[in-house]
Formats: C-alpha cells, structure tokens, sequence
C-alpha cells in the first residue's frame, strides 16, 4: 500500500463467511467465478497480471476498468489496481484511479473477509454511479429514500 | 433538509416524472413526441410533468423547429445523494453475491 493520502477516502466492507481461506480464495481469483458475483472481466492469477472488468458504460466511457495485480499472496491478499472511466466524460467526474485490497484472515472455521477500496477524490463522484450501475440505480434509492420520507 | 432539495424530492416523488426523467438519463436527448409514445399518458399531461422537471432543474429543453427537445441534468440530484454510502452500497450488494455464489460452491 502506498501511503495514505489524506486528499483521497476508502470505502471498506467486511464481513466474517463461514468458508475457509482457500476456497474464498478461489472466488476471489478464479475469472468465472468472479464474474458470477462481481463483473464480467480476464482476470489472471499471477502477480503483476493485467485485466479488466466489463461495466456498464456511460458516456464516452466504453465501460471498461483496466487492473493489475500488485498483490498475489494466496490466501491472504490480494491487490489490485482499478482504473477506469475517462477525462471525456468530464461532466461527470474525472478518471477513477483506485485501488481495491482484499484480506483474509481466518476466524474460528470461517474467516474475515475485508475489502478497501482506496483513491477516491472528490471529483471522482460520478465514478460511483458509473460503476454502481448508473443514475438508474441511484433513482432506484432514491425512490426508496422518498418511499421512506413520504 | 433545504427547500432545494425538498423541492427534489417533491418532483421526483412522481413515478410518471421519475420515469420520464430516467429514461432520459438513459438514452439521451429527446423530442417530447418520443417521450410521448412511451409514456402511455397524453403529449399535454407530458410537457406538464417535463415543465415541473425543468423547474426542479433536473431537465433542460432546447426548441428546433416546432419540436422542444429534453435532456436529462442527473448533476441536479448531487444535494440529495451521499456518493460514499452510494459506492459502499455497491460493494456491499457484490459482497451478498459473493455470499450467495460462496453458498453454491463445493468445498
């Protein structure tokens, strides 16, 4: 990991699954595995491995999020950049240069599975909705949200 | 919460207006006429509800000829989202998949 830098925020979730390290380990790094719950993509099991994942695209980005595996120490962690988006799509936001860690660490029989998705800038906010699906998904909480209000 | 974003929540609390406003969120610019055939109300009740849209800042209009052409402005919904919780939601639904395809997988 790279130093932290104060100007960029992280988003983390963690969760404790009742599955051991190396089979987590295999959904994590296993290409048609990962597309099953994540995003279509050619990941490669190596360090130093360059892929990409498939999104949505949004405006002048064709949906593409280009990675590369800085991390590869099975089953424990594993690193990866995430760059995607475009300086084109200025009107909502700049390129998103990220990077998303994953750490598994055993508890009892199962293990705590934590991942941090570091590097957003705040003008990287429309990088989120690109990713998270687009302004439809955000419409769709936002109908929940005015479900909740009304 | 501000009378701005009030004012938001008020316009898109509509589904008739939601849906129009999404469907030029996701296609692009339009002409009053196409929204008008699929939106299964009349071309009147239409501009009324792009009019109340346009108030709320949340479309912009543009006249060529006799058409008015809409566009969606999803930049007038930034007072009512919380981009970090919105990105965090995201992750948390891949990590509900990964739960649930980790439940399928053998050991």
């Amino acid at each position: 990991m790279t130093e932290a830098n104060p100007a960029t925020r992280s988003i983390v979730v963690e969760r404790t699954l009742p599955h051991r390290p190396e089979k987590i380990w295999r959904a994590l790094t296993q290409s048609s595995l990962i597309a099953e719950w994540l995003m279509p993509n050619d990941f490669e099991a190596r360090l130093g491995a360059t892929f990409t994942f498939r999104a949505k695209p949004m405006g002048n980005w064709n949906g593409i999020v280009h990675c590369e595996v800085t991390t590869f120490e099975p089953p424990r962690r594993l690193v990866y950049t995430w760059k995607g988006g475009t300086v084109q799509n200025a009107a909502y936001g700049s390129a998103l240069d990220s990077v998303v860690e994953w750490t598994l660490t055993p508890v009892g029989s199962g293990t705590r599975v934590r991942m941090e998705h570091s590097g957003f800038r705040p003008q990287n906010e429309s990088a989120y909705t690109t990713l998270s699906g687009g302004w439809v998904n955000i419409l769709e909480r936002l109908e929940r949200v005015t479900a909740d209000r009304a | 919460m501000t009378a701005a974003t009030n004012a938001l929540f008020k316009t898109l609390s509509d589904p008739t207006r939601r849906s129009l406003f999404e469907r030029l969120c996701r296609e692009g610019e339009q002409t009053v006429w196409k929204l008008t055939r699929h939106a299964r109300i009349s071309q009147p009740a239409v501009s009324k509800h792009l009019a109340l849209l346009k108030a709320a800042g949340l479309v912009r209009d543009r006249h060529v000829g006799r058409e008015t052409h809409y566009r969606a402005e999803p930049q007038a919904l930034a007072p009512l989202i919380d981009w970090m919780s919105l990105y965090s939601a995201f992750w948390r639904d891949r990590f509900d998949r990964l739960e649930s395809l980790l439940e399928r997988m053998d050991q």
